[in-house]
This record gives C-alpha cells, sequence and structure tokens, in this order.
C-alpha cells in the first residue's frame, strides 16, 4: 500500500501550545487537522513534514457561535457539524450546502472548515503517487519545471477545488489567523493569491483559527463584522437572516440573505467540483436585490468573484432576464483548463448554466 | 464414488423420494433450494471477521514491493540492485533473469515474464522485485534499485500498431511467432456462416453502424495481495490451515536456503505455498510449479476469501511469482501488496473495441445477414486475449435467429495495461452495437423494438448459425416480463422530452465447453465427508469470489442429505485438500460445481438411505433425508434424526466419503476451426428495459430505473440470483455513464501514462447515482444444470449498456454509438442534434410498415 513518509505527530492542547510549535519546527512542520486533504498529498510524495501538529484537540478552534455581529465558526470544526448547524442552514443556506457537497459523509465527518479553506491546490499532474509522477517528469507545482497544462507558462495553474470558500466569499466572511506575531483577519477573497503552487497567504507558522460571517448588511458594507446599528432578527428562520435596516437607501425596510449554491460534478457524492458557484444578495420585500455577489471556483487557482454583477443587479429584482443576463457576464469570465480531467469546452458551457441554477435557487427556493 | 460424471444420466432434479410433505415450496419437489437464505460466509465478511490474504502475517514475513517501468516501451539496458542489497533491512533481489520462463493463462499465447528480462511494455510492467524487514524500507529500497532504459516508440491506438512493420522505427511489441507475421498481432479470426453478402442484398432494410467500447477495468474493492511461503527438505510444516509449527530459517543463512540453479531460483525440493486474492488457484497453481521449476505436487495454493475479483483476478500475476522467488532466495515468507495504482496497471479489463456493423433484415423485421468487423485494443500481452478475440463474435449468435453471420476481429498489442476478461468476458461490447443495431433497425422499419426483437427469438433446443447448442431458453419470457414490468406498450415514445425507455437483450455462456488447456479430466469437483455427528463436510474445489460459490455447495449438500444447512461445513480454496476446480470465471462454477456436489452428495445419500431402509426393513428409496430427518416416505410420522441414519451408514459401510465431478458433453460445438469457442453446456438469457432522463442543458444521463429479467434455469436462492442481477445491471450502468480506463498521449504530458489510476478519478457509481434495480428471475429449468440452473453473475450484465444508449434515444432523439455517455460526450451529441434540427423525441411507429419500408431501403 502506499505509505506516511515518516513524520513525528504533535497533539497541543492549545492554541498557544500549536503555534509554538509551529514557530519552532518553521518550515519542518504542517498543521493537520482533519487530513483529509494533506493525508493522501503526503502518500503521494507531495509533502514530507517532518512534524505534524495536530489541531483537533484544541477546544479554543471549536465552535459556531455569534459573537459582535458575525457567525464565528472555529476552524477546527467538522464540515459535517457547520453543514447541519441550524444557523448556517438558515441564514448562509449557500454555505451549508457547500460544506454538505464535500466529497462524502465520512469525509465530511474528519475534514474541517479551516482545511477546506487551506485545500491544496488541484491538477490532474500534480494529485498522482511518486511513481506516476516519476513516470511523467514532474511538473512545475512540485518537484519539476514543466507545466503540463499550459506547456508554455512558468505559473502554476493548479485548480483551487474547495467547495466552501466561494460561499464564504459571497457572504462578505473574513477568516482570522494566528501567528506568533499575532492576530489577523484578512476578507476570504484576500486570502487567496493566484498561485497554483501556494494559494494562499498563510504564511509560516500561521494557523487559520475562525471564519467570522457578518450577520447584518451594514456589516457586510465594509467588510467588517460588527454593525451597531443593526438589530440582526434572532435565530435562523427558512427564510434566511432577516435584517432591519434604519437608513438604509429605501428607508426603514426588511431584507433577507438569500443565497445559492450549485456544484458541478459527475458523479453525486466523492467528487472534487468541476466547476462550484455561491451567490448571495440582499433582498427587500419586493424582491429587488442589493450587493448580490457570485463567486466561482475549480477553475484556476483561487476562487473568482464574478464582476459586472452590479451594473446589471444592483436594486433589481431577478427576473430571468437578469439570470440570463447575469450567466452570460459570467460566461465571459471563466476559461476552465486542462487542469482537471473533464473536457475544458463543456466546463466552460456549464458556466452559465450553473450560475443560472444557482441564481434560481436564491430568488426561489435555498439550496439543501 | 458414482459410476458417472455429474453431466451423465444421474440428473438432479424432483422425485418423487424428494418429496418433503412442508408446503414451504410449493414451486417444485425441493426442499432447500429455491428458498431466500443467507450465504454461509456473509456474516464473518459483513462483521469483518473474514482473513482477506493482507489480514494474513506470518512469524518472519518480509515485505516486498515491485519496480515498475516508467516507460511505456524500452528495452532493458542493464538493473543494478546494489544499492537496495546494500541498504540495512533488504534481504533479497529478483529479476526477470532469476525467472526465465514465459507464462501465459492460454497456453497457445504464454508472452509475459514475472519480471520483464529485456524489454518493458508499459508504464507499470514490472522489472524487480525487493524483500525487507518492512514495507517502507522495500519501498526505500525499491527506489535504489538503478535500471537503465533505451526507449522505444510506443503505440497507444491500436490501429497504429497494426501498422508497424517491425523495422528500427516501427518495432513490434512482441516477436512475431512466425516469420512474415505482424508482431503486433495477438490473434486474428475471420468466421463466416451462410449466405453473408447474398442475404445482405437481398434484405429490405440495411443497418450500417460504426461504435467503440472504451476499456474499463473491474477496481475490485481488495487490491491483489500475495503471500509466498518456502519451507525446504527435510522441515517439515503445515500450513496455517492445519495449524502446525511453521518453522524456517528466521534469518539469510541460518540453513535451509534451497539449492540454486543459475537464475538464483531453486530448481528442486522443499514445498511452496502461495496465499493469493485469485479466482483461479488451479491455474496459478500450475504456472508457479511450471514458472519456477517446481513439481506440482509440491506447490500448494491458498485462497483466502476474496474481496472482489469480477474477472481481474483470473490469471497469475507478477506478484505471485514474486513473493514465492523471493520465499525461496530468502528463506522467509514474504507478502506484496498491490497499491491501488498497481491494480490499474495489473488491469486485464475491458478491452476498447472498435466496431463495424452491417444487419439485414426482411421489412417484417426477420434478421437476414450481420457482417461484424472488430480491432481490439490489447494492451501489452495477450492474456486471455485469443479467447477474447473469438468471444467478440462467436457469442453474438443468440438470442436471435441469424440466417447469415460473418466476423472479421483482430486483437492488436499496444503500449498499455493488458486487456483480459471482465464480467461478460469479449461479448459486452458486441452486445452493445448489436442492441443498439437493432433499435435502429426496428426504427427505420417503424416497428416496436421489443416486438421486433420476440418476432426474431431463436427459441429452445436449437443451434446458432455457428452451430453453438442451445437447450433451455426463457429469452422471450424475459422479454415480457420487463416489457410488462416497465409499462413499455403504455410509456415508451410517449414519456415526455427527456424521458425515453431502452430495450435491450441477450445471451451468455455457463461455463465454457472446453478447458482452456486441452485434457479430458473433470472441469470441477467436491469431495464430501460425512460422519456420526450428523457433519458434512464438503471439500470445494471452486473459488468463491463473493459470488457465493461455497453457500451453493452448501445448499446442494444440505438439499441432498437432508440436514439442516449449519451442518454442512464447506472447506474450499486450497489445492493442498479440495480436488481440482478450473476457477471462478466465464460463469461456470453453479452450473459445474453444482453438478458436481449433486454427483457426490448422491452416493452418500444413496448410502444412507440403503442404511435406514435396512433397518425399517423398507425400499431405499422410500427413505427421504429432510429437514434433519430421515423419513419413512409413505408414513412420515416414521422418521429418525439424521444423525443416527448416518450413523447407521457409518455402521454398514465404514467411514462416509464420497467424490461427485462434472465433465462438460463433448459433442455441442461447432465442427470447425475455432467451433469450441463459445460453446457451453447452456446459456443464460437476459432482457433489460431502462428508463432515463435526460438534462439536454448539460448532458447529464440519469438513469432513474432498470428492471433486469434473467433467466437463470433455476435460482438456487434467489437472494443471491437478485444481487447478481443487481450487481451486474450496476456494473454495465457504470460502464455506460461514466467508467474509462483511458492513458495520456504525448501531448498530454507522456504517452501511454494512464490517466487517472486512483479510485477518486477513475469514476465508478456511487450509491448515489446508482438506478433502482428491478429483478424479474425467470425460471427456465435446464435440462443438465444443477436443479435446472444455470449462470447470472455475467449474463445479466450484457443489456444495460445498450438498454440505457437505446433509452437515450428515445429521451431525446441522439444516438450515443460510442462509450460512455459521460456528460460532456452526451452534451456534444445534443449540440449537433440541436444543430441538425434533430434534438427531439422520435416518432412512435403507426404508419403502416409497407408505406415506410420502401423509403427505408438502403
Amino acid at each position: 500500500m502506499l505509505r506516511l513518509p515518516p513524520h513525528e505527530y504533535h497533539r497541543p492542547r492549545s492554541l498557544d501550545e500549536a503555534v509554538e510549535l509551529l514557530h519552532r519546527f518553521g518550515d519542518d512542520a504542517m498543521v493537520i487537522a482533519g487530513g483529509t486533504d494533506l493525508i493522501p498529498n503526503m502518500k503521494h510524495r507531495l509533502f514530507e513534514p517532518a512534524h505534524l501538529v495536530g489541531l483537533k484537540g484544541i477546544g479554543e478552534l471549536r465552535g459556531i457561535r455569534r459573537e459582535g455581529g458575525a457567525l464565528a465558526i472555529g476552524a477546527a470544526e467538522t464540515l459535517a457539524s457547520v453543514a447541519r448547524h441550524p444557523e448556517v442552514r438558515g441564514r448562509f443556506a449557500a454555505l451549508a450546502a457547500a460544506a454538505g457537497h464535500v466529497a462524502g459523509p465520512q469525509l465530511r465527518n474528519a475534514g474541517t472548515i479551516g482545511g477546506n479553506l487551506c485545500l491544496d491546490t488541484r491538477c490532474t499532474y500534480y494529485n498522482q503517487t511518486e511513481f506516476w509522477r516519476r513516470a511523467l517528469g514532474y511538473c512545475l507545482k512540485k518537484d519539476g519545471t514543466v507545466c503540463h497544462v499550459t506547456k508554455v507558462g512558468k505559473k502554476c495553474v493548479a485548480a483551487h477545488s474547495a467547495d466552501t470558500p466561494p460561499a464564504l466569499i459571497a457572504f462578505g466572511a473574513r477568516v482570522e489567523m494566528r501567528s506568533p506575531s499575532g492576530t489577523r483577519s484578512v476578507p476570504v477573497e484576500d486570502f487567496f493569491v493566484p498561485d497554483g503552487i501556494r494559494n494562499n497567504q498563510r504564511g509560516p507558522g500561521e494557523t487559520i483559527t475562525r471564519i467570522l460571517i457578518p450577520l447584518s448588511f451594514v456589516s457586510g458594507a465594509d467588510g467588517a463584522p460588527g454593525g451597531a446599528d443593526v438589530d440582526a432578527a434572532a435565530g435562523g428562520d427558512a427564510d434566511g437572516a432577516v435584517n432591519r435596516i434604519r437608513g438604509s437607501p429605501n428607508g426603514d425596510e426588511e431584507l433577507h440573505l438569500r443565497s445559492g449554491y450549485s456544484k458541478l460534478r459527475q458523479r453525486a457524492s466523492i467528487d472534487f467540483p468541476l466547476l462550484t458557484v455561491a451567490v448571495a444578495a440582499w433582498v427587500d420585500p419586493g424582491g429587488r436585490m442589493q450587493r448580490l455577489r457570485g463567486v466561482v471556483t475549480a477553475l484556476g487557482a483561487r476562487p473568482r468573484e464574478l464582476t459586472g454583477w452590479d451594473e446589471i443587479a444592483e436594486g433589481e429584482a431577478l427576473d430571468d432576464d437578469v439570470i440570463d443576463a447575469l450567466a452570460e457576464r459570467a460566461r465571459k469570465q471563466c476559461r476552465p483548463l486542462d487542469n482537471i480531467i473533464v473536457d475544458p469546452e463543456w466546463r466552460r458551457a456549464m458556466v452559465p448554466v450553473y450560475v443560472k441554477r444557482a441564481l434560481i435557487q436564491l430568488r426561489d427556493e435555498p439550496p439543501s | 464414488m458414482s459410476e458417472t460424471g455429474g453431466g451423465g444420466e444421474s440428473r438432479p432434479g424432483g422425485t418423487d423420494e424428494q418429496r418433503v410433505p412442508d408446503g414451504r415450496n410449493s414451486q417444485s419437489d425441493l426442499n432447500l433450494i429455491g428458498s431466500r437464505l443467507r450465504k454461509v460466509d456473509g456474516f464473518a465478511k459483513a462483521s469483518g471477521k473474514a482473513r482477506y490474504a493482507d489480514d494474513i502475517a506470518l512469524p518472519g514475513m518480509l515485505h516486498a514491493r515491485i519496480v515498475r517501468s516508467p516507460h511505456p516501451h524500452a528495452r532493458i539496458v542493464s538493473i543494478d540492485s546494489s544499492r537496495a542489497e546494500a541498504l540495512d533491512g533488504v534481504r533479497g533481489v529478483v529479476t526477470g533473469r532469476d525467472m526465465p520462463h514465459t507464462y501465459g493463462v492460454i497456453p497457445w499465447t504464454p508472452d509475459e515474464h514475472p519480471l520483464c528480462v529485456d524489454r518493458v511494455r508499459y508504464i507499470g510492467d514490472g522489472v524487480a522485485a525487493v524483500a525487507a524487514v518492512d514495507e517502507d524500507t522495500a519501498i526505500e529500497a525499491a527506489g535504489l534499485i538503478e535500471v537503465e532504459y533505451e526507449e522505444l516508440p510506443a503505440y497507444l491506438d491500436p490501429r497504429k500498431a497494426l501498422e508497424a512493420t517491425g523495422g528500427e522505427d516501427s518495432p513490434y511489441i512482441h516477436e512475431p511467432r512466425k516469420a512474415g507475421w505482424n508482431g503486433n498481432i495477438t490473434k486474428k479470426v475471420h468466421l463466416d456462416f451462410g449466405e453473408v453478402h447474398a442475404l445482405m442484398e437481398a434484405s429490405d432494410v440495411v443497418v450500417e453502424g460504426a461504435y467503440f467500447f472504451e476499456g474499463t477495468t473491474h477496481a475490485p474493492i481488495e487490491p491483489h495481495c500475495a503471500i509466498g511461503l518456502w519451507e525446504p527438505d527435510g522441515r517439515e510444516a503445515g500450513g496455517l490451515s492445519s495449524g502446525g509449527g511453521l518453522t524456517f530459517p528466521l534469518e539469510p543463512g541460518m540453513g535451509g536456503q534451497p539449492g540454486k540453479h543459475e537464475g538464483g531460483v531453486p530448481s528442486s525440493h522443499g514445498r511452496l505455498t502461495v496465499w493469493s486474492s485469485t479466482q483461479v488457484p488451479h491455474y496459478l497453481h500450475r504456472e508457479l510449479a511450471r514458472v519456477l521449476e517446481l513439481d506440482p505436487a509440491r506447490v500448494r495454493v491458498i485462497q483466502p476469501p476474496v474481496g472482489g475479483a469480477f474477472g481481474g483476478k483470473s490469471e497469475p500475476f507478477d506478484l505471485e511469482f514474486c513473493v514465492a522467488a523471493l520465499a525461496m532466495k530468502t528463506g522467509r515468507p514474504v507478502k506484496i501488496l498491490y497499491t491501488r495504482e498497481e491494480v490499474f496497471y495489473a488491469h486485464r479489463g475491458r478491452h476498447p473495441f472498435h466496431m463495424r456493423y452491417r444487419t439485414g433484415a426482411t421489412k417484417d423485421g426477420k434478421l437476414q445477414s450481420v457482417d461484424a468487423q472488430v480491432l481490439l485494443d490489447g494492451g501489452a500481452y495477450a492474456s486471455f486475449g485469443l479467447v477474447t478475440t473469438y468471444y467478440s463474435g462467436q457469442l453474438l449468435t443468440a438470442p436471435y435467429t441469424m440466417p447469415a453471420y460473418r466476423f472479421d476481429s483482430v486483437r492488436a498489442y499496444t503500449n498499455k495495461p493488458a486487456c483480459g476478461p471482465k464480467r461478460g468476458h469479449g461479448s459486452v461490447q458486441p452486445r452493445f452495437a448489436f442492441e443498439v443495431q437493432l433499435d435502429k433497425l426496428a426504427e427505420k422499419l417503424e416497428m416496436d423494438p421489443v416486438g421486433l426483437r420476440r418476432s426474431n427469438a431463436m427459441g429452445g433446443n436449437t443451434r446458432t448459425v455457428n452451430e453453438l447448442r442451445v437447450t433451455s431458453n426463457g429469452f422471450v419470457e424475459c422479454l415480457e416480463a420487463v416489457e410488462r414490468a416497465s409499462g413499455w406498450k403504455e410509456r415508451w415514445r410517449r414519456l415526455p422530452f427527456g424521458r425515453g425507455l431502452g430495450v435491450a437483450g441477450s445471451c451468455y455462456i455457463s461455463g465454457t465447453n472446453y478447458p482452456v488447456y486441452p485434457n479430458d479430466m473433470p472441469q470441477s469437483a467436491v469431495q464430501i465427508q460425512i460422519d456420526r455427528s450428523g457433519r458434512v463436510a464438503v471439500f470445494s474445489g471452486a473459488s468463491e469470489i463473493g459470488q457465493g460459490t461455497d453457500s451453493m455447495v452448501a445448499y446442494v449438500a444440505a438439499e441432498e442429505l437432508g440436514v439442516p444447512l449449519d451442518y454442512v461445513r464447506v472447506f474450499a480454496g486450497d489445492t493442498d485438500f479440495t480436488p481440482v476446480d478450473l476457477g471462478a470465471y466465464s460463469s461456470r462454477v453453479t452450473f459445474m460445481l453444482g453438478n458436481a456436489c449433486i454427483d457426490a452428495a448422491r452416493t452418500l445419500k444413496r448410502k444412507v438411505q440403503d442404511a435406514v431402509a435396512g433397518e425399517w426393513g423398507c425400499k431405499p428409496r422410500e427413505v427421504l433425508l429432510a429437514g434433519g430427518w430421515a423419513l419413512f416416505a409413505p408414513d412420515t410420522a416414521r422418521k429418525l434424526p439424521i444423525r443416527e441414519a448416518f450413523q447407521l451408514a457409518e455402521a454398514m459401510f465404514g467411514t462416509l466419503g464420497a467424490t461427485g465431478w462434472y465433465n462438460t458433453p463433448k459433442d455441442i460445438h461447432g465442427s470447425y476451426r475455432g467451433g469450441t469457442i463459445g460453446s457451453s453446456p447452456a446459456y443464460s438469457f437476459t432482457a433489460h428495459v431502462a428508463e432515463v432522463d435526460v438534462d439536454v442543458e448539460t448532458g447529464f444521463v440519469e438513469v432513474k430505473r432498470i428492471w433486469i429479467a434473467h433467466d437463470c434455469g433455476r435460482a438456487l436462492n434467489p437472494v443471491l440470483v437478485e444481487g447478481q442481477m443487481e450487481g451486474s445491471a450496476y456494473m454495465g450502468f457504470a460502464e455506460a455513464l461514466m467508467e474509462e480506463q483511458i492513458f495520456k498521449s504525448a501531448e498530454q504530458g507522456r504517452e501511454g501514462l494512464h490517466n487517472a489510476p486512483s479510485l477518486l478519478d477513475y469514476r465508478i457509481p456511487t450509491s448515489l447515482d446508482t438506478p433502482e434495480l428491478e429483478s424479474l428471475i425467470v425460471e427456465s429449468l435446464d435440462p443438465e444444470g444443477p436443479y435446472g440452473a444455470k449462470e447470472a453473475g455475467e449474463g445479466p450484465l450484457h443489456p444495460s449498456i445498450p438498454a440505457i444508449a437505446n433509452a437515450i434515444h428515445d429521451a431525446v432523439g441522439i444516438r450515443m454509438d460510442a462509450l460512455p455517455f459521460s456528460p460532456p460526450r452526451v452534451w456534444r451529441r445534443i449540440n449537433e442534434a440541436r444543430a441538425e434540427g434533430k434534438l427531439k423525441k422520435p416518432t412512435a411507429p403507426g404508419r403502416p410498415i409497407e408505406e415506410e419500408v420502401h423509403e427505408s431501403v438502403s
């Protein structure tokens, strides 16, 4: 069978201890939570860390609770617990759906939301055994000099393949990280960088601690959780978040946070996405949308936020013409590559289809 | 011992002697047979108690790793294992030169070495093996073995392989077997029956089509695993099963190393035991003895429970020779467990087929002439390919009458893992093409495709156009069962656009009439021993690979000897104490082993009846054995516990044992060269209707339901038959929609590199993707099968794929003539059809046929 490279496994009991271990071992250490991505990658000799710092025993990294104007999700919460959490389901339906579509049930019970954010990029030329990669002559991302996807490029185009980040970006979430130099948080879209070799800005010795998703319209406006002038409706009803906005552009009125999520894959379980679409918007009682965001992934090294949607949709109701226009705008921005083994031309044609399906969910019914 | 083989006159079946007045099985005279029963090994497997090959650990056992070629085609210039051998913990290395004999499961095409000697032929071909104290050390040592290669041009496309000249720039993959032959051809078969040309010309309609069946692999959940144990002379030791103490040197050089000949592998004495996850212990036994130059009487093969095989473990593989050779060389037991990647390289899965068919019929839909051309993409070695090449044509001639038939099949070598037999060996691919041809024919003739099939059904007790003897035949019943269950008459062509129904039929062999190596010995055998406790021990040569072989013999033994099922112990899969059975392939086991078991059990039954009759002063045939009792037939109130009946017999006849066997009838094949291949003592028949939902926006095909009707002769245990039917239909559906054993091209980075040797990217449907499967058992009661039984393990796969293809056509009007029907491919076909204005529900037959025919004549 494939064997793990030799390594030492550490079980810190606190975040401080974990950060200290990571600092001490530097580049020789990697963090491990569910291990659903790292373990197969280690067996493929993509990573051979001498030290693994396990995060699963750290209570500070658990819990899903309201804090200030945000829902704070501990980085070591499993995807299964995120997917079934009532407030996530009620308020952030696209996130619950995304977490619930990762791999299969056993893997969702092990894999964590923090791990999903840090999922290594994937490529047909990379996620293979050492023997296979040697027969290939290796690739740009690992041990080689050539990108077999682009043939010429010096830039790795391995695909970001995590399910939850598009939903988190659509909801304006931030990711909080901890390192010996302290705690910082960045918007999830800024967490990712356009480099397939290492597609996030987590520094050496730094680990994700929490995901913070703003609960209200205003709090999302400047990207920071908070929103003191907002009365967030309590609990998560099936209609999603309700906010009573005072002094919003349309006066005192209710805005509902609505969302949609669609995932293209050949099997109804297990598969990584061939394309993922998450959409979210604040919708008034007349169905008019504010701050519609759409994010796609499984195309390049990081999730891509669809642009130009404001001019089509801001303040509009989501009728079929608007949906078509948004879908077409999305198609123009997405060009899948041969980094995934499934026909890129078909995957491109599926962009407007899956954007439409996500938008219809947003309009008609939350994803499940 | 009985006077005749089970295939002789002692035919099973209900007789008055066997009638048990319990009313439980009102359909037959049988007691246990036909009941819904558990598998005898089901609980051990479900609860994790079964010990598979990899669960075996012997004291002092080494672990070995095989070094594999990173090149699709290359000459081996040199192999240097000195650095590996110097590594701490390494105990031995073998290379191809240690095992110079070629082997092959088909004796006419032995073209493989256990490890390559001077040439590698695909990425993954084995070149050396190293044994070390643990797996990590073996892996590290494998990386230290330096192999120098000289690369050669490689062939991925069989059409290109056939164009090779054998010159420097265009080398053959194998040496031609005769001067002037093309070394890239494994086998060519051309067979011609009836007036193909004339009848095609005279046909009112002719349908012509080109089809492609992509290769697929078996993907058993258990990877191949083998353990070798060498016991030198003078160190007698039992194996695991006998519980004897194992003795062998714990360190190399402590003695007991076999005498070496030039290759480093011993030529003489000692005993070799190999545990292997094989489905053919007997063929493995033969080849181990031959290749390692051992006396077969000193070789023992043990087959532990197997975690799936499907044809993927039906010949010897490199690991079995390597563990044996390394055990002999090091004096210690050696294990190899394949990685999942290696399972994809070992392969022997379904061949990719390039096919062309012309099918001619009269205006009222009677088949007239069938003309086929098939190119088989064989991969690097012959495997069963000679047989596959025949099967690609021979097995198409039922269940429909065809007055004329011709096929031209060629198997080419290519630089990819070798293809071989996968469930429905060689006949699933042509069946796909042919059943789609029939659907096109029906459409052209404006006929209902069920009706067209019914009107061409050949019926029973007949011979096919290629002279195969067909006895029992429940095909029309199968067709009608799926027609009824699916609501075909009301729903076909009438479902909304996007939803469709498709039908297909098929037949398959119940075992090959002739073994792969010619001999007149029995094909299958059991030995049964009973004693005064009431216990029945059945020593079965057959291979339980999950299909229920051990259960089947237990049911038969319990049925015949009248004991409760849990009095029966089945000992199987060990060549040291079971008689020879040829293995679990070609759907032969129920038919052949079942008859062998009846044969042995009846010999014992007669003794028990004689003894009890002596005690009661009645006629032996008045003694019934059933349900744990010996009963007096005229008055069943008079009875004796079966244990006491056995005691009477043991007292009268001495220790009670019997062998029983089965051999095939020898006069049922074609009278031409190759006419033995495809002949079987019985044929099973199947019909499917599939219902699909096609998403024209995405190309996704969702198979909603498959109705499977299968004529298995008699269902010995309907639960297991239904399991085989569902499993087969699932496997076919998986090939239809998803599976592809494909390889990268040079443009894709590396010619001949497997596209995705993992269960993540080689996609097999999950339970969420799987349609509802509805099994409808048809029982035609075969005259020669055990209690009338025929096969159920492979036949029910065949119609899955064409039924789905035909359903896609009914749903949206497109034809899928190439596999798999994956979303991108279906989407492309939909776009083409849309552009041509053909994306629509096909019209239902309705216009008078006469009118249409003249327009349709081609």
